[in-house]
């Protein structure tokens, strides 16, 4: 059996924020690129930018959502996403545990360790050819390209 | 972490939706990769000139006309009716190649088998490609390689089916295959093969394992069995299912050990 399929994790919160931060600006402007430099463009979602040789951080807003609140950190060198951290997320609370818990107790608490997520892939019913590039496999295949 | 300085992406359009592959590794960028891509969508490229039911004269068309015979068709086409075949018996009815249309005559359409076994086979020549990890997508079903298992894993976002721009999930998975099955903008419309309707009271199934083929073929059977998915899915070894319900509320499951 395959060891890594089953070390499967529900990253609710954390997952959510990422696509906020990569769809802020482009819904706001209705701009026809989709892209990382969109993002640090954008007024409305960093909450701190800082610049540096290996690239540019943005530290997006504390977010709360339904499981607790979740703020995530983007470095981009380049137009390219070369790091997600997720300053905090929502460990302590119960609705997340409580669904992995009983099926994959040990594979949540691995990932948890991690404190990081990104996104390379989206699994969907709705990835076609007509709203890729409004989606979020776009978003992610523009900003590796 | 730093993924995406070194993983390295590629998308083509192929049976109108985008096949996206991220490489990294030994062959990542360099024209190893480059004709491993190549072959891959060639090899859909062929998948889709055989077996699309939107090209009248791809072979299933015809077949499902009667213009051809079974027995005139490449052999791909016995193995994918023998999978729908399967399939179906394994999904009580729920999934089927065949089914009535809308004036009584039985359609043939294995676009439901079709597509995971495709990326299934695609994925040959990438796996072909030495000290080199990929992630192969055709259009949100999805395939992963990582030589290394105790390697970073892929990190696959699955879709919010309410809100397409927002994913609901993440699974890391090193090695393995995963699927989504639910309403499409457009196009497809899965129906229940016993009753012809669309199922009630579910929005979408995704289901990891470590054969595309499969784990496409239940996710689509789960998706039309409605209500039942979950109990369906925990009777699958070797599969993790994520079931997405209409109301938005959502059921990981665990099949058996396989």
């Amino acid at each position: 059996m395959v060891t890594g399929v089953r070390r499967i994790a529900l990253w609710f919160a954390v997952t959510v924020t990422v696509v906020v931060l990569l769809f802020g600006y482009r819904t706001s402007t209705g701009a026809s690129t989709v892209g990382v430099n969109t993002v640090l463009a954008s007024p409305a979602v960093p909450a701190g930018t800082t610049a540096s040789a290996v690239g540019t951080t943005v530290t997006g807003p504390s977010a709360s959502t339904r499981w607790g609140p979740v703020q995530v950190q983007l470095t981009v060198a380049g137009g390219v996403i070369t790091d997600v951290t997720v300053v905090e997320y929502p460990s302590g609370n119960g609705k997340d545990r409580q669904i992995n818990a009983r099926a994959l107790p040990v594979l949540v608490r691995e990932t948890l360790a991690a404190q990081s997520t990104g996104i390379d892939m989206v699994s969907g019913a709705t990835v076609t050819s007509e709203g890729y590039l409004e989606s979020l496999q776009g978003a992610l295949d523009q900003a590796g390209l | 972490m730093t993924v995406a300085d070194r993983t390295h992406r590629r998308v083509e359009h192929v049976m109108g939706m985008p096949v996206s592959l991220a490489l990294r590794g030994r062959h990542a960028a360099d024209t190893a990769a480059a004709a491993a891509w190549a072959e891959a969508v060639a090899v859909l490229r062929e998948v889709d000139r055989v077996f699309s039911t939107h090209r009248p004269d791809s072979v299933v068309s015809r077949l499902g006309r009667g213009e051809l015979e079974p027995a005139d068709c490449p052999p791909e086409v016995a193995e994918v009716l023998g999978l729908g075949a399967l399939a179906e018996q394994e999904s009580g009815g729920a999934f089927a190649v065949r089914r009535a249309g809308p004036d009584g005559a039985g359609v043939l359409d294995p676009s439901g088998v079709v597509k995971g076994w495709a990326v299934d086979r695609a994925a040959a020549p990438l796996r072909a490609l030495p000290e080199t990890d990929f992630c192969l997508s055709a259009g949100g079903d999805l395939l992963c390689r990582t030589l290394d298992p105790d390697g970073e894993p892929w990190r696959i976002g699955i879709e919010d089916p309410r809100d397409t721009r927002r994913v609901l999930a993440v699974v890391p998975v090193t090695t393995g295959a995963v699927a989504t099955s639910g309403t499409a903008h457009r196009g497809q419309h899965l129906v229940d093969a016993r009753t012809g309707r669309p199922p009630s009271g579910i929005a979408s199934v995704t289901v990891i394992g470590n054969s595309l083929t499969w784990a496409d073929l239940d996710a689509t059977a789960a998706y039309v069995l409605g209500q039942g998915a979950a109990a369906w899915l925990a009777t699958r070894p070797g599969r993790t299912g994520f079931v997405v319900w209409a109301d938005g509320g959502t059921t990981t499951v665990s099949g058996p050990a396989a």
